[in-house]
């Protein structure tokens, strides 16, 4: 029995995890159809936030949670601003900006604080006992987190004006702009709030994971293919195709090591979109969000 | 836009490549012709990217993929063989079946282009955390470990038939020589035959050629296919330049610099990408003996900068420029005959 709790605590914190590193990137993806290849880089940006600001002597909390998504969603905004404006309706253009982007910021990161790890932080919260079995407070803490931002973009989404009016945007752009909607701004505040999310993100990650410059790229590949497999609707997308992939993940990892994990879910998602090519929610739950 | 130039142009550069080759191991160092063959390498994957996406219009992100593939094959077939010139065919071969599986998930799913592209890198990305954790002594095919971190050692090529014959780096170099310069007749070739003129047609409008009884998805999986051998192509001579195979060869940073290449080089032509390839390099291993700019900083620069500005990269926007200019020149002396005429016509039309 504590076994069988322990594993599935184990295979909800990855599906969890995968939702965590997806978010940000599905709310820009569901917003503006644009897969921002930086979004590693946002991760990692929120990462440095935290290490930076706790050798300041910030209170880890503070950085994590406050710091680090709004460091990185003011950068999203600029970013957005002084790039991605210039490209709208160039789909491939925005994709390889996005690139360029990444490689950029690696590449400052890389000369600000060095190629390697200048600080880790040891993630708080102790040991949580489950019979025999032992699980991090921690995991339990992100579970916890990452729960609490799908229902708090749910509820900005379903009951706020942005909301509507992001809906609405998402929906038929050009028909929100004959409505008097600035979809330019619904762009910018979107792309920040995506580039928070994931600064958020990074940051909670940091501790686990340590900060590298380049850490970006062992999200990235989970990410991308968690949204894509998602489809369109953010939260609904994000949701399920976390669920599906991560929880097959989870489970052969645990089966077979962390290797088979990975592969099993790059394979069920190539055969999902094979059978499903937009998505989860193109196909289901067409009317969500 | 002419979309493929004349075949005249394509043998004229591959023989201008050609006497390169002859008189290059006279005029540079043997350091640099080492580092040729690699460059040559990679070269060949820039080639191969540059038929896909230019001429296919498919947006491979994970064109490294295969170059990777070609590579590991070619090592562990050769440290079983023995040889290499079967060890060639055989990573020819394994990347483009790879690439034949992995495409058809991809076309006959009609999965479009920003889904395509992040799916091959994505397949990179996974072959690079794979390969990167088989380090120990169990991960190994027939005799070749696949080493994880550090990788797999790449034999030297060999004469056909003599296993102990190994070729000098000088006669390696021209193998690599000949091999990306037949690579480039070929490619060049296949998009002036029938199947590559339906490539360019549905790059540019899909629905019309599939109105026009095309099967799209097949003519996508071929060219993706042939692009995946070629590719594997480089990555064969990548390794037997750099000695090893390692998992790097599918980091997102090696993806990204194949597309800076392609597109710096432009789209829709062959050799405006072989060039990028050479200048790039030389630009990144002189920037790597500095400390002061970062490489990828200026990598990531140069990308968004060409995104922006010159969207249609070098060789198609000089290609412009020079037909504007000639086009130019051939409106103004028509001007100038026109009005060199008129005052005759003018005479006539006094006179009667």
């Amino acid at each position: 029995m504590d076994l069988v709790l322990s594993l599935g605590l184990q295979i909800v914190y990855v599906i969890a995890n995968l939702a965590l590193i997806s978010l940000g990137l599905a709310i820009i993806f569901g917003m503006m159809r644009v897969i921002n290849l930086a979004h590693g880089e946002f991760l990692m940006l929120g990462g440095y936030t935290v290490v930076v600001a706790t050798n300041n002597g910030v209170n880890l909390w503070f950085a994590m949670l406050v710091l680090a998504p709004l460091v990185v969603g003011i950068i999203g905004v600029i970013v957005e601003r002084l790039l991605i404006r210039w490209l709208y309706g160039r789909m491939i253009d925005t994709l390889l900006a996005t690139w360029g982007l990444s490689l950029l910021f690696i590449g400052l990161i890389t000369s600000i604080f060095g190629a390697s790890t200048t600080t880790t932080i040891s993630p708080p919260l102790g040991v949580v006992t489950i019979g025999d079995y032992t699980s991090s407070g921690y995991e339990l803490f992100l579970i916890g987190v990452t729960i609490a931002l799908l229902v708090a973009v749910y509820l900005v989404l379903k009951f706020t004006t942005l909301g509507l009016v992001a809906r609405g945007t998402m929906q038929n752009a050009d028909m929100a702009a004959a409505l008097g909607v600035s979809t330019s701004k619904i762009y910018m505040i979107t792309f920040g709030l995506g580039a928070a999310v994931s600064g958020l993100a990074g940051g909670l990650l940091a501790p686990i994971t340590g900060v590298l410059p380049t850490i970006g790229s062992i999200y990235i590949a989970k990410a991308f293919i968690t949204v894509i497999s998602g489809g369109a609707a953010i939260l609904a997308g994000t949701t399920s195709a976390s669920i599906l992939l991560g929880g097959l993940n989870g489970f052969i990892s645990f089966v077979t090591g962390p290797t088979m994990g990975e592969v099993a879910l790059l394979l069920a998602a190539i055969i999902l979109l094979r059978l499903m090519p937009t998505g989860i929610t193109g196909r289901f739950f067409k009317k969500s969000q | 836009m002419k979309i493929a130039g004349d075949f005249r142009g394509t043998l004229f550069i591959a023989a201008l490549a050609a006497l390169f080759t002859l008189i290059a191991p006279s005029i540079l160092n043997f350091v640099t012709i080492l580092t040729l063959t690699q460059v040559i390498g990679l070269a060949i994957l820039a080639l191969s990217l540059a038929l896909v996406w230019g001429y296919g219009g498919i947006l491979c992100f994970g064109q490294t993929a295969f170059f990777g593939i070609g590579a590991y094959a070619y090592a562990i077939a050769a440290a079983n063989i023995g040889g290499s010139t079967g060890a060639i065919f055989v990573g020819i071969a394994v990347a483009a079946i790879f690439a034949a599986m992995l495409g058809y998930f991809i076309f006959y799913g009609r999965v479009s282009d920003v889904y395509l592209a992040v799916i091959t890198l994505t397949v990179t990305l996974i072959l690079y955390s794979l390969l990167r954790r088989t380090s120990g002594p169990e991960y190994k095919i027939g005799n070749a470990l696949l080493g994880g971190f550090n990788g797999t050692g790449a034999a030297p090529l060999n004469i056909p038939g003599d296993g102990a014959a190994m070729l000098f780096p000088e006669q390696t170099f021209y193998v690599a020589m000949a091999a990306l310069i037949l690579a480039y007749v070929f490619c060049g070739w296949l998009v002036r035959t029938h199947f590559g003129r339906v490539c360019v047609a549905i790059r540019e409008n899909e629905t019309r050629a599939e109105l026009l009884a095309y099967d799209t998805r097949a003519y996508k999986l071929g060219i993706f296919t042939i692009g995946a051998g070629i590719a594997a192509l480089g990555g064969i001579f990548f390794s037997v330049g750099v000695t090893r195979v390692t998992p790097d060869i599918f980091s997102l940073s090696q993806a990204a610099l194949t597309i800076i290449w392609v597109i710096v080089g432009g789209r829709g032509t062959l050799v405006g990408p072989i060039l990028a390839t050479f200048g790039l390099y030389y630009l990144t291993a002189s920037l790597g003996t500095q400390q002061l700019i970062n490489t990828n900083l200026v990598l990531g620069v140069i990308l968004i900068a060409f995104v922006l500005l010159v969207p249609q990269g070098i060789v198609p926007t000089v290609l412009n420029w020079l037909t504007a200019r000639r086009s130019a020149r051939t409106d103004r002396a028509r001007e100038r005959r026109v009005r060199m005429r008129r005052p005759r016509a003018g005479a006539r039309g006094e006179g009667a």
